[in-house]
């Protein structure tokens, strides 16, 4: 059994569509970023409002409770699921079927945020995303969401350039990820090493040594789509 | 095909669908508004699906399964994309969709009358009885501010106010008493006991209340003040347990579906009824803080009014939305040879 936080969603047109879930670490910094943000609203509004009097008082409680209960679905609905806390972490929120999130779905995710954060910092919360194969608190399993990466394209950690060659033979998704991290690895590891683990494949690369590692760094470059 | 003979042939059609998707996103169309592209949307949606297919079955590189991987994850968001809403829906909504769900929910919405009112009523009574019985729901302090605030001599009721004070209590209501309905339904996940003692607590409380200036006879302060924002704010109360109950006992007995799809069910429906007590509150919140203090207004005003929002209330929430039979009509022959051979 594979241990993964992929989940992978089957379109009507018969393609699946992965989604890399996000896990509670990830979540709970960016709920702190959105907290910074909102107290520093909070704060500013305040002052503002101070000057003028009784009147402002009513407008900051009113937006106080208008940012505190809202703030969240106007952002997930509104700007393609994601806080400004997630969008800087690279996570969003999605229905479970891969689709952008419903204003219906939002709602019943925030509100129920009120029960999910008891008994102090989302301790239910947590706990219900711990038990949860794909992480989901309560809020996500009553309204049918995921909150996962938002898997922007980019080059790997930075490998070294090579001039990129495709392999003899085609290689499945698993094996390319394998070549890909030895490339990211080169760096780390001392030249008799890479060398050793390069002459694994020789039979792949029909090279040994420092060629068979060259080999596989063009390989690692042309997998990554370099030209 | 390798991959790149396979690249080179379609990555006009990859870029044409980009540039649509980015359109799209750019202009934030507003619904109907068509974007053109050169084929139609969904033929080339399809294709590029095939091409992902083909790409991972061919195990092409990783970077090119990926980027169609995301290519197709955004042309399926926005083809199958959500309902926008509209301004006659929300009128549909309020004037059939809500009604007609808090009747679906009756006996959830009868259980939350009978857990709000019914401790709330108990304890008015009791405290005729037993007057010190107050003070085990409410401590001293707060019974003697309760005391002067509604006392009938000065010349305000509740709090000191001023117009600007009345705003001031608005953003407070506004705060305070939503809040309130959010937590009691956001409860109900708890097998519907976080709303159960919601409501029961508040019944409670409100029920010291009235039972203590009832018993010092200050009833005519209090009831003044009340009479207006009552029908609505208590009804939210309930309606947003009803709410609360409905998804807590959707885990307690699913019925026929699994616990994760009747919670998920049940969670729609309820977020229905809360948007109407959210309403209600709001509403209650306004007249609370510029209509009920006023102590210029004769409470034999305000009590009529009071009257007549309570039974608007229920008006609005036992009929509003019903279909009435109509009488039955003749279907038309679809063509002329029906039986009858009338010319």
């Amino acid at each position: 059994m594979i241990i993964d936080s992929y989940r992978t969603v089957e379109t009507p047109e018969g393609v699946e569509l992965a989604l890399r879930i996000a896990g509670p670490a990830v979540r709970g910094y960016a709920w702190f970023i959105d907290f910074l943000i909102r107290a520093a609203i909070y704060m500013a509004l305040a002052f503002v409002f101070s000057l003028i009097g009784d009147f402002g008082t009513g407008l900051l409680l009113i937006s106080i409770f208008l940012i505190e209960w809202f703030y969240p679905i106007f952002f997930e609905v509104r700007k393609y699921g994601m806080t400004p806390g997630k969008k800087a972490l690279g996570i969003r929120v999605v229905m479970e079927d891969g689709n952008e999130i419903t204003l219906q779905a939002s709602f019943i995710r925030n509100l129920l945020r009120a029960f999910d954060f008891l008994p102090f910092l989302y301790g239910f919360g947590l706990v219900t995303m711990l038990c949860n194969s794909e992480f989901k608190r309560l809020g996500d399993i009553s309204a049918g969401t995921l909150v996962v990466y938002r898997h922007e394209l980019g080059e790997a950690v930075d490998i070294a350039k090579a001039i990129p060659a495709a392999p003899a033979v085609p290689l499945n998704s698993a094996e390319q990820k394998a070549i890909i991290q030895y490339a990211e690895r080169v760096p780390n590891l001392n030249p008799e090493r890479s060398m050793e683990l390069a002459n694994i494949l020789s039979d792949l690369t029909k090279a040994k040594d420092h060629t068979a590692t060259t080999k596989l760094l063009q390989y690692a470059n042309w997998m990554l789509g370099r030209r | 095909m390798n991959q790149d003979k396979f690249v080179d042939k379609y990555q006009s059609k990859w870029d044409g669908f980009e540039a649509w998707l980015a359109q799209k996103a750019r202009l934030d169309i507003k619904e109907g508004q068509v974007v053109p592209l050169a084929n139609d949307v969904p033929h080339i949606y399809r294709q590029l699906c095939h091409h992902l297919s083909l790409a991972q079955s061919r195990n092409y590189s990783a970077y090119l399964v990926d980027y169609l991987n995301q290519l197709v994850l955004r042309g399926h968001q926005y083809i199958y994309g959500q309902q926008k809403v509209s301004s006659n829906s929300i009128l549909q909504f309020m004037f059939v969709g809500f009604p007609r769900v808090v009747r679906d929910e009756k006996w959830l919405v009868l259980l939350g009358h009978l857990l709000f009112y019914g401790p709330l009523f108990a304890v008015v009574a009791v405290i005729q009885i037993f007057p010190d019985f107050v003070y085990s729901i409410i401590d001293p302090q707060n019974v003697e501010q309760i005391r002067s605030m509604y006392n009938p001599d000065s010349d305000y009721i509740g709090r000191a106010r001023d117009a600007d004070d009345d705003f001031k209590m608005f953003g407070f209501y506004i705060y305070n008493n939503v809040s309130i309905d959010f937590k009691t339904f956001a409860g109900g996940i708890f097998y519907g006991l976080g709303s159960i003692f919601f409501m029961v607590f508040n019944g409670l409380h409100i029920g010291a209340v009235f039972g203590y200036l009832i018993h010092i006879e200050y009833g005519t302060p209090l009831f003044s003040f009340v009479a207006g924002h009552s029908a609505f704010e208590l009804t939210a109360i309930t309606l947003s347990g009803a709410a609360g109950m409905k998804i807590g006992f959707a885990l307690v007995a699913p019925g026929r579906k699994t616990r994760g799809q009747a919670l998920k069910d049940s969670a729609k429906i309820s977020l229905q009824i809360m948007y109407g007590a959210m309403t209600m509150t709001a509403l209650a919140a306004f007249i609370e803080a510029f209509w009920s203090s006023k102590t210029f207004i004769d409470p034999q005003i305000k009590y009529t009014v009071g009257i007549v929002l309570w039974v608007l209330t229920y008006a609005y929430l036992l009929f509003a939305g019903r279909q009435y039979r109509k009488p039955a009509t003749r279907t038309p022959a679809i063509n002329n040879t029906d039986n009858t051979g009338t010319a």
